[in-house]
């Protein structure tokens, strides 16, 4: 799409895209070339020199029992959070969208977790299931429970999934409601005079009509659960114990800033770079497909 | 006859009972909603108000306590928490979070106007390829590139400042895409008129193109507040200087590895602090705010 009718001016638009372009060259495409030339370069133990190794650290990466953990911790987390945060956010979104009183009220209550970071999501979970001072962390110690995050895995996965999911489930909502809200009420009319069953109803009529606002959710949710929740894992988990919680975003950290093994941690950054590229081409192809609020 | 009528009036019964039923079920699930929403929050909340032994102890309060005035009072002006932290007030890292909020949230919306304009207003060689040169910095989120751009902040001596803070995040393609979208949208009979009266484009933009983005800039100052409010591993890998500590690292600072001695009251106060401007944004703004959001991922 074009105007027909522009503005002539030789410097004056170049000058206007001067500060974002800048910003861009310095910050966003210098970095992630010096990423792509570093994942070829091997530093000695002292960090004094540096050789071209090619795609070693690559070939090394997926040889690398510890990546291929954190490879598999990313895929378990974010299913988790994305089924987690779209599941619990449609059954409320269907709620919310029936004719009730307070139906105000309710959203505000449900939509400000938003505003929540998720290391601070994390932080108030952390109060709740906390083994010695938490509500529920108590509580299971009290109904015989060997409950403690710190030491026990598979908990502490639990947590950050719980921690990553409640703060997501606000903004799917909103999408979600702002789907419901658009099906023509004809069309649930219709189905409702032709004598189909709520439940019926809702998985015949209006899921298909919300499928293409579902689907855009699970692309943004992905990339949520990849890049967005280093914050719930270095507030409540460093990774641990063990390596049970080390996403793939979380190792690009430690191996980068704690073990200073940058070949390897920028390695790590490129395929990082190739999945958000994969999430975001995906993203943008659909848009097209979907409602318009 | 009188048997159908029986029937109607039977059938209107029971279709009354599930009705009433449907509704029952559907406060139901929104008010169990509403309490998973709120729990930690109510809990947060309330041991704020505590002293440090009473959740030491693990008596976990249910109902608030006395103590509010003081851990307020004590957490705003010294600070504390953890044991093995150094104590930043709380007051001086709401200071540097709102900072960096508002130069993000303002920086974006500027330098994205501006470029939004040029894209959309002008013709001039390389355009699409500016245009998707800005796009492409979505793919590339800080997390993607940690180590290479923490190397280009050092070497720029940028480390340990607000302007190493803010200015690498300020760079929007979201916020020029949206505003891009948005001039589209103005008649061209509008840039024909300016033209007539024999405005140029500067104050084409001043006059008409500002006045009618205000909407649009409300609801992108709103998402991106709490953007900017919410970073995190930028401020942990940018601040090792205490004194620019923002909240929301400070805050998982004072836990560290969630040792039971810790001072918890003062860190939920200091919680409760962290968590006050972008929900108060949010609910305040409310209306802005939902449409930030649903246009920005268009």
């Amino acid at each position: 799409m074009r105007k027909k009718v522009i503005f002539r001016g030789v410097a004056l638009p170049y000058l206007l895209l001067l500060p974002q372009l800048l910003i861009t060259a310095v910050f966003f495409f210098w970095p992630a070339g010096m990423a792509v030339w570093q994942s070829t370069q091997r530093e000695d133990a002292f960090g004094l020199s540096s050789e071209f190794v090619a795609l070693e650290n690559f070939t090394d990466l997926f040889r690398d029992p510890i990546y291929l953990n954190a490879a598999w911790n990313t895929a378990v987390f974010s299913t988790a959070v994305a089924a987690l945060a779209l599941g619990a956010a449609l059954f409320l979104a269907v709620q919310a969208d029936k004719q009730i009183r307070a139906a105000g009220l309710y959203k505000t209550l449900l939509i400000w977790p938003y505003a929540v970071a998720p290391a601070l999501a994390a932080v108030l979970w952390l109060f709740i299931f906390h083994p010695s001072i938490g509500l529920v962390g108590r509580g299971f110690a009290a109904i015989g429970i060997n409950w403690d995050y710190r030491v026990n895995g598979g908990q502490a996965m639990t947590m950050v999934i719980i921690a990553a999911a409640w703060k997501q489930v606000s903004y799917n909502f909103i999408f979600f409601l702002a789907g419901l809200q658009s099906i023509p009420t004809s069309v649930l009319e219709a189905a409702a005079i032709d004598g189909a069953r709520p439940m019926r109803r809702f998985w015949t009529v209006i899921f298909p009509l919300l499928s293409p606002t579902a689907f855009f959710l699970l692309v943004v949710n992905l990339v949520y659960a990849f890049f967005d929740t280093f914050g719930v894992i270095h507030a409540l988990t460093r990774g641990g114990p063990g390596n049970a919680t080390e996403t793939l975003i979380y190792k690009v950290y430690v191996d980068g800033v704690q073990n200073l093994n940058f070949g390897s941690s920028a390695a790590q950054s490129v395929i990082l770079m190739v999945i958000v590229i994969g999430l975001t081409a995906i993203q943008f192809r659909f848009i097209e497909r979907r409602v318009h609020y | 006859m009188s048997g159908t009528a029986i029937d109607v009036e039977r059938l209107a019964a029971a279709a009354r009972r599930r009705k009433a039923r449907d509704r029952f079920f559907t406060y139901l699930a929104l008010t169990l909603g509403v309490i998973v929403f709120a729990l930690p929050i109510w809990i947060t909340l309330v041991g704020s108000t505590h002293d440090t032994d009473t959740i030491g102890r693990g008596d976990v309060p249910l109902l608030p306590g006395t103590e509010a005035l003081n851990n307020y009072a004590h957490a705003w002006a010294q600070g504390g928490g953890g044991r093995n932290t150094f104590a930043v007030p709380a007051s001086t890292m709401l200071w540097n979070s709102l900072i960096m909020a508002l130069v993000i949230a303002v920086g974006k919306i500027a330098i994205s106007l501006l470029s939004a304009f040029a894209v959309v207003f002008f013709s001039f060689p390389l355009r699409m390829f500016f245009f998707w040169m800005i796009f492409i910095t979505l793919m590339l989120p800080v997390e993607v590139r940690i180590i290479p751009t923490f190397q280009v902040m050092t070497d720029l001596s940028l480390i340990d400042t607000m302007t190493g803070l803010t200015l690498p995040l300020i760079a929007s393609a979201t916020a020029t895409l949206l505003f891009r979208q948005f001039f589209l949208t103005i008649p061209d009979e509008y840039v024909e008129a300016a033209k007539v009266d024999g405005a140029g484009p500067m104050r084409f933009f001043k006059d008409v193109v500002l006045p009618l983005s205000v909407t649009s800039m409300a609801a992108l100052f709103v998402i991106q507040f709490i953007y900017g409010w919410n970073q995190y591993l930028w401020p942990l890998l940018m601040v090792s200087d205490r004194d620019l500590e923002t909240v929301i690292v400070g805050l998982t600072k004072m836990i560290g590895i969630g040792d039971t001695q810790n001072e918890w009251n003062l860190i939920m106060t200091t919680a409760v602090f962290a968590l006050l401007p972008p929900v108060a944004v949010v609910v305040l703004m409310q209306r802005w705010f939902i449409k930030g959001l649903t246009e920005t991922e268009k």
